[in-house]
């Protein structure tokens, strides 16, 4: 018999909100056609869309103007860098980003040195936490057109100092772009930022919707071939059914969000705790306070972290991992590079509204026994 | 005494093999001994310093595809 699965990669992907199930359900059935047509269909759709529209900025706290959909929080990073650079191009050419930015972000920034363009990692420390000093001194420095800062890292969890470093900004005259795919949904959105962006199967949305939000008066200019929709920032027609899935389920995660970061922080607290006391030569990394409420990393000693990932499978328990041996790239993830921790045999477990206190407790019942079994395998106990 | 007593080739070895190599090898040499690792998966420009930093051990220097660990304890 094989054991009933315990998802764990809601950072990842969070299984769908029942509200979002709901609401896509409905919006297949009404709102399939072309909101921007002049029949009663499309006038319906646009009511969808408005609605889903200011449900979400209300939940921000933004204008509905300055919110567009995207086809994912991917793409509304990459709109997020390449049209905040655009915009600033009298500027200067010069990005800052901190060293743990999401792949999307750094691969925005990839196209923007092919472009010519210059940019400036910032370091963060051995907990993942920015280095505010050498933000200070990046964002200073001359022809910075935009900064880009996550708010909580995706693969480790701490949380950023966002509002000192968009303090920081602001003295330069810079403006600041959040990736806040990890904490829209499930904490305070930060403040200070002139860019935002969201994605929404990590809050128990569909995949393929993403969020980006653009401040009144922000200097950005799509970096995208013209089109109208979205107020020019968004080229293509919208998934208005998984929009409006999207935008119903936002609602609903943020009003619980608060009641759902007491649940999950001690769960979190406890695998920290449990992990490092009953697994031997394992390094739990990340900020142990200041960090995400539904996410925790660590890294195995002499352990590979693909077979390690497939053990866990056998046993049901779907997690991730920022080993370069589970990654295309064949490199370490470059977070955990960053903060200098060991990166084989990494794991990130990330909770959501479905995980229960019994599911955290089978994986930290078998996870010790696995971890054991592969060193034993690979001739490395007592090493 | 920086220079290496002896050189550990890992290379073409994926994650974690040359940290374990690393593990098995240095506790035979004396303490103060320097021996050098050869790795060329990127992973090992962060591992073998975190290895050194979970076991006491004193990470001398990274060259191209290649560190220095001394033993310590
Ligand atoms: C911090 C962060 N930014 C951006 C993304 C990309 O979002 P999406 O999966 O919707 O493309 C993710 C998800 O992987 C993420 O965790």
């Amino acid at each position: 018999m094989s054991p009933s699965p315990v998802y764990l990669d809601a950072a990842t992907a969070a299984p769908l909100h029942p509200v979002a199930r709901q609401a896509l359900l409905a919006a297949l059935d009404d709102g399939w056609a072309d909101p921007g047509k002049l029949y009663t269909q499309a006038r319906r759709a646009r009511q969808l869309l408005d609605a889903a529209r200011e449900a979400t900025a209300a939940t921000l706290g933004v204008r509905t103007d300055e919110l567009s959909f995207t086809p994912s929080g991917t793409t509304a990073a990459h709109s997020a860098v390449l049209g905040g650079l655009a915009g600033r191009r009298r500027a200067g050419a010069v990005l800052v980003h901190s060293a743990i930015e999401h792949s999307a972000v750094l691969h925005a920034a990839e196209r923007h040195l092919t472009g010519g363009g210059t940019a400036t990692p910032v370091p963060v420390d051995r907990l993942g936490r920015l280095d505010l000093t050498a933000w200070a001194a990046a964002v200073r420095a001359p022809g910075v057109a935009l900064a880009a800062l996550i708010a909580a890292s995706h693969e480790v969890g701490t949380v950023q100092p966002v509002a000192a470093a968009a303090e920081l900004c602001a003295g330069a005259g810079v403006p600041l772009y959040v990736d806040a795919a990890q904490v829209v949904g499930r904490t305070a959105v930060p403040q200070g930022w002139s860019v935002l962006t969201a994605s929404a199967h990590k809050w128990g949305g569909p995949p393929g919707v993403g969020l980006l939000v653009v401040r009144k008066g922000a200097r950005w200019e799509s970096p995208w071939p013209a089109d109208e929709r979205e107020s020019g920032r968004t080229p293509g027609v919208l998934n208005l059914p998984a929009v409006v899935a999207a935008a119903a389920s936002l609602r609903a995660a943020a009003a619980d969000a608060a009641a759902e970061a007491a649940r999950l922080t001690p769960l979190v607290d406890r695998i920290r705790a449990r992990v490092a006391a009953e697994v031997p030569d394992v390094e739990v990394v990340g900020d142990p306070v200041d960090r995400l409420p539904h996410l925790v990393t660590f890294s195995c000693l002499y352990v590979d972290g693909e077979v390690l990932l497939h053990a866990l499978d056998r046993r049901g328990f779907a997690v991730s991992s920022g080993s370069s041996c589970t990654s295309s790239t064949l490199r370490p993830s470059h977070v955990l590079e960053a903060m200098g921790v060991l990166s084989h045999g990494n794991v990130r477990v990330s909770l959501h509204r479905e995980t229960t206190e019994a599911d955290v407790e089978r994986f930290l019942a078998e996870l010790p026994g696995i971890v054991a079994d592969l060193r034993a395998e690979a001739g490395v106990v007592g090493l | 005494m920086t220079e290496p007593v002896e050189v550990l080739d890992c290379r073409g070895q994926r994650c974690p093999l040359p940290v374990i190599a690393l593990a098995r090898r240095l506790p035979d040499l004396p303490v103060g001994a320097v021996l050098r690792v050869l790795a060329d998966d990127p992973a090992a420009a962060v591992d073998i310093p975190a290895w050194c930093r979970m076991r006491d051990q004193d990470f001398l220097a990274a060259h191209p595809d290649a560190y220095d660990v001394r033993r310590a304890t």
